[in-house]
């Protein structure tokens, strides 16, 4: 099982991904964002960080990178694919993913120990969960509030896109508490928390986090 | 016609008017520049030795103080010591750790912003220049009263700022101070830090040596910012009424500073570089001159080839300038293609500008025309050095005279529950979660513990769990009293804070925060500052790795309180078994080690119940810090205790406040016989920490032997915080007070039901 990081410039957080894919048993591959070469990998993990420096909009200047254009392809054909915070952006922006990422509505970046719940866990990369399951995993954006119209929030409720909700607390203003939405084939997710801060007792506020990772393994091996 | 100042012209006009007092030297300091040449300088020239002798960069009225540092018995652990970049610390099993605290404090009082960022930046080159990944920050920040509607402007750009490049640059925020008082209104402190890792073999020095070698600027392009920052900025008082400064701070862009990151480590692993060094303040003066000083002598660099963001800059402006996320290597003529491919693939720009040459001068050309001739160690190395006159401050007699024992104290239980309350929820004792969770303490997945823990810890391998660990400590109301005891203070704390963690002190670094120079009470607190700390570092067997001085802290005539920021480096062989600050179980014995003393002078009950700062600080006793030391190690390495916290600002009431809240878990206590409820709760006395174990006799046993009291308090559990004869605090009503008030004071960006700042949500 290879599963691909991305680094873009700017990437930050494809250290901690490409651990939680070792932790979970995965062989990760480090993909370079210039290049047009998955080196054959099962799923793609886009990691977090601020690519290009999060200039113009966050997302979007890596949505265009020649890399992400082979994987807005392959996750078109049901390749499992996982945005985190950046990543999640990226693919907001490159339109995998509904919805757009704005600046949180307090105005400050903020980091905390976050609580969420489990709202599919019949995705590529939440089968590792229960339905309902509450995890604790670290949320650290500027810009994490999820906003859509209202009409395409009533649709993605309706359809079941609502992979992750926060409770217990909004960290950034986003739009009914989402943390987080899928695909409707359920292969990609995106995320704004950190799921690959969570997967050592030593530095993570819980492990919980390690689901997101040891779920794709199923999902690959089952497809 | 050239309208450009060469030395030709410059030795066929002697008389010429020259702007050397707007440029921040002082008339003998010009004397001596023309004295070097034999000829008056060209423009170009004056601006690199102005900015090169700054106080900021020549350290000229704190060098014959620092010599003490230098005189201390050599270390084992120390593989490069002060004088470079940063110092080098051997940690183990291969590992070089690199770390140095900066300040940037006059450019954050006038851009919070911009000069915040721009520290953070300039220590995070600092480090790499050294051949480490960077791999944490911390930040020791001082401002005026919480209340004062400049520090409602201050505080949240500043915050805004360290965390907006730390963030984007990928570096935990580990861990420092937030306080405040009066005397940083019109001089904040923003001192920054950071730390990095490297393997021994990869120590890189900053020297140009090698006849051919190519001087490759590398980074972003040049620009009209920060021009004057050292001389202009940093090196002079700041007046009530006087022209806007905005134009000498730098501006920041963490992106590029990033790519230059991932850049500089990818060339030092292909081996293509013989010598580096960043650029901040002094720019390009101080990197040229610096890199050929220290090597064999010889450069020249056509400044013209120097890739410009704004094509009006003057040669002297281009010298000046301290655009940021800029270095300049060494490199030999074979590899600058490797070097320049690596370049290319992180998008940053590299240019060759110069070359090492034979000789022992450093020439500039533009376009073709000789600006600037000079012996580069005359610029970077041999720089006027003061020996300014002291004087003791003609008011400290009365200062220590002003003992807190004359303070009316708090008599019933009612009484002694105020003043606590009052203490937890001040400024300085509060919850800092407001500041903290701007930072990002989890990127790079090694942070293992973080603010508000006593010491920031990184594991820095994954496969043996070695890890370090940090603190930071500046206690300037203790300095104020007496300098010496003060820095001595400072590093105990540190040392202290580093220890509870179960790590090894290892290495000492500082960030001197002073008025000005010219002033001979500041510089009688300097020196004795650096006295103590000498001292007190020879006591303790710690080398100290470099620092970095701030003079001129003050507006008008009225200086700061002098204010050492110590920094102290641990070791964690296995950092598995570091101890957790907060209570977390029930039913676990707490226990106080150390003695207390009645010592209240300069203490935060005094500051916060009595606004007063007076009498004598706390007594110094490494040889109790060692022995409390080894103590905490031992219970680490043993397992023996799950929590421990130390003792300082506050004493023990903030301490048990914040163990109990740290994770919300309460406690019934007993306070120590033979003391009364006041000072047990409120002294500073040193040398203290409070652990709670499950296994108490294991605990005196080991103390016993080590040498240290141990105290029985009580026993964890509940939702109170009960002590016995003075109150029975809920930790609700406690966590109340203590997380009220920052939001209060900055803004409560809005309400969030339930939530919990990072680190702080028990998990099963």
């Amino acid at each position: 099982m290879r599963i691909g990081v991305i680094t873009f410039p700017g990437s930050l957080d494809d250290v901690d991904a490409t651990r939680a894919v070792r932790l979970a048993g995965a062989e990760p591959v480090a993909l370079w964002h210039a290049e047009h070469d998955l080196k054959g990998v099962d799923a793609v993990v886009l990691p977090g960080g601020f690519s290009y420096g999060d200039y113009l909009r966050a997302g979007a200047i890596a949505a265009r990178a020649p890399l992400v254009q082979d994987v807005v392809d392959r996750a078109r054909q049901g390749m499992p694919v996982l945005g985190i915070c950046n990543g999640f952006q990226v693919l907001c922006e490159s339109g995998l993913l509904p919805g757009a990422l704005t600046r949180n509505a307090h105005l400050h970046f903020r980091n905390r120990d976050q609580a969420l719940r489990i709202e599919r866990a019949d995705t590529a990369w939440t089968t590792s969960y229960a339905a309902g399951q509450r995890i604790v995993v670290p949320v650290k954006n500027g810009e994490g509030r999820y906003v859509a119209a209202d009409a395409d929030l009533d649709r993605l409720e309706g359809e079941g896109r609502v992979a992750v909700r926060y409770v217990e607390g909004n960290p950034n203003g986003s739009s009914r508490d989402i943390a987080g939405v899928t695909s409707a084939d359920g292969r990609v997710v995106g995320l704004m928390p950190h799921p690959e801060h969570a997967v050592e007792d030593l530095t993570g506020p819980s492990t919980d986090g390690l689901g997101f990772f040891t779920s794709v393994l199923e999902a690959v091996v089952g497809a | 016609m050239s309208t450009v100042d060469t030395v030709e012209r410059a030795a066929g006009t002697p008389d010429d008017e020259q702007p050397w007092a707007e440029l921040g030297l002082k008339s003998d300091e010009y004397l001596r520049i023309r004295d070097i040449l034999g000829r008056r300088p060209t423009t170009a020239e004056l601006a690199m030795y102005s900015v090169m002798w700054s106080e900021h960069c020549s350290y000229k009225s704190s060098k014959v103080h620092l010599r003490r540092f230098g005189d201390l018995p050599r270390s084992e652990a120390l593989l490069v010591g002060i004088g470079e970049n940063a110092g080098v610390v051997d940690v183990g099993d291969g590992y070089a750790v690199t770390f140095k605290v900066e300040s940037h404090n006059h450019p954050s009082y006038v851009e919070p912003y911009q000069g915040a960022a721009t520290g953070v930046g300039g220590i995070v080159r600092d480090i790499l220049t050294m051949g480490a990944r960077p791999v944490a920050v911390m930040d020791s920040l001082r401002f005026g009263r919480a209340d004062a509607p400049d520090t409602a402007r201050v505080l949240p750009g500043v915050v805004a700022g360290v965390g907006g490049y730390g963030n984007c640059l990928g570096l935990p925020n580990i861990g420092g101070e937030v306080l405040f008082d009066d005397c940083y209104a019109g001089n904040p402190l923003v001192n920054a830090l950071c730390v990095g890792v490297m393997r021994h073999e990869d120590v890189r020095l900053a020297k140009a040596e090698g006849v051919g070698n190519k001087v490759v600027l590398f980074g972003a392009r040049t620009g009209g910012d920060g021009i004057g920052g050292v001389s202009v900025l940093a090196s002079e008082t700041f007046e009530a009424e006087g022209p806007a400064k905005r134009p000498s701070v730098q501006v920041g862009d963490p992106f590029t500073e990033k790519l230059l990151i991932e850049a500089c480590l990818e060339i030092f692993a292909q081996d293509l570089v013989t010598g580096i060094q960043d650029l901040g303040g002094a720019g390009l003066s101080c990197a040229t001159s610096e890199l050929a000083s220290a090597g064999t002598g010889g450069m020249h660099v056509d400044l013209d080839r120097v890739p410009l963001r704004d094509s009006t800059l003057t040669p002297a402006e281009i010298l000046m300038s301290e655009s940021q996320e800029r270095m300049c290597a060494i490199v030999e003529p074979g590899k600058v293609e490797a070097f320049l491919a690596v370049c290319r693939r992180w998008d940053v720009l590299a240019t060759v500008i110069g070359e090492v040459t034979d000789g022992d001068r450093l020439t500039v050309d533009w376009h073709g025309e000789r600006i600037v001739d000079v012996p580069p160690r005359t610029v970077a190395h041999e720089g006027p050095v003061y020996d300014r006159p002291m004087a003791r401050p003609a008011d400290l007699d009365d200062l220590q005279a002003d003992d807190p024992v004359a303070l009316p104290r708090p008599g019933t239980p009612e009484e002694l529950a105020a003043h606590w309350l009052a203490v937890v929820a001040s400024p300085d004792g509060a919850d800092k979660t407001w500041v903290t969770e701007q930072y990002d303490r989890y990127v790079r997945g090694n942070t293992v513990a973080a603010q508000p823990d006593d010491a920031g810890v990184v594991r820095i391998d994954e496969e043996t769990h070695r890890g370090i660990a940090l603190a930071l400590d500046g206690n300037g109301r203790h300095a104020r009293l007496d300098p010496y005891t003060g820095a001595q203070l400072n590093l105990a704390e540190a040392y202290r804070n580093v220890a509870v963690s179960g790590a090894r002190p290892l290495a000492v670094t500082n960030c001197l925060n002073f008025g000005s120079p010219e002033e001979p009470e500041v510089m009688w607190q300097f020196a004795e500052a650096v006295r103590g700390l000498a001292d007190a570092c020879r006591d303790l067997g710690l080398p100290v790795t470099g620092g970095n001085v701030s003079l001129y802290n003050q507006t008008g005539d009225v200086p700061i309180n002098p204010t050492p920021v110590i920094g102290v480096l641990g070791v964690h062989d296995d950092v598995r078994t570091r101890v957790r600050t907060g209570w977390r179980g029930a039913g676990e014995t707490v226990l106080l080690l150390g003695a207390t003393r009645a010592e209240l002078g300069g203490s935060a009950w005094a500051g916060v119940v009595h606004g007063h700062l007076g009498g004598r600080p706390p007594a110094v006793d490494l040889a109790a810090e060692r022995a409390l030391a080894e103590l905490l190690a031992a219970l680490a390495r043993e397992g023996l205790v799950s929590s421990a916290h130390d003792l300082a600002d506050g004493g023990l009431a903030q301490a048990l406040a914040e163990s109990a809240l740290r994770h919300g878990t309460g406690a019934r206590l007993a306070l120590p016989d033979g003391l009364d409820a006041f000072t047990a709760l409120f002294s500073e006395s040193t040398a203290r920490a409070v652990v709670t174990t499950t296994d108490p006799e294991g605990v005196r046993a080991s103390a016993e032997w080590a040498g240290v009291p141990v105290t029985e308090l009580g026993t964890t559990g509940g939702d109170v915080l009960a002590v016995e004869g003075v109150a029975d605090l809920p930790l609700a009503e406690l966590r109340a007070a203590w997380t009220a008030t920052l939001p209060a004071l900055f803004g409560t960006p809005e309400a969030t039901v339930g939530s919990v700042p990072a680190g702080t949500v028990p998990t099963s």
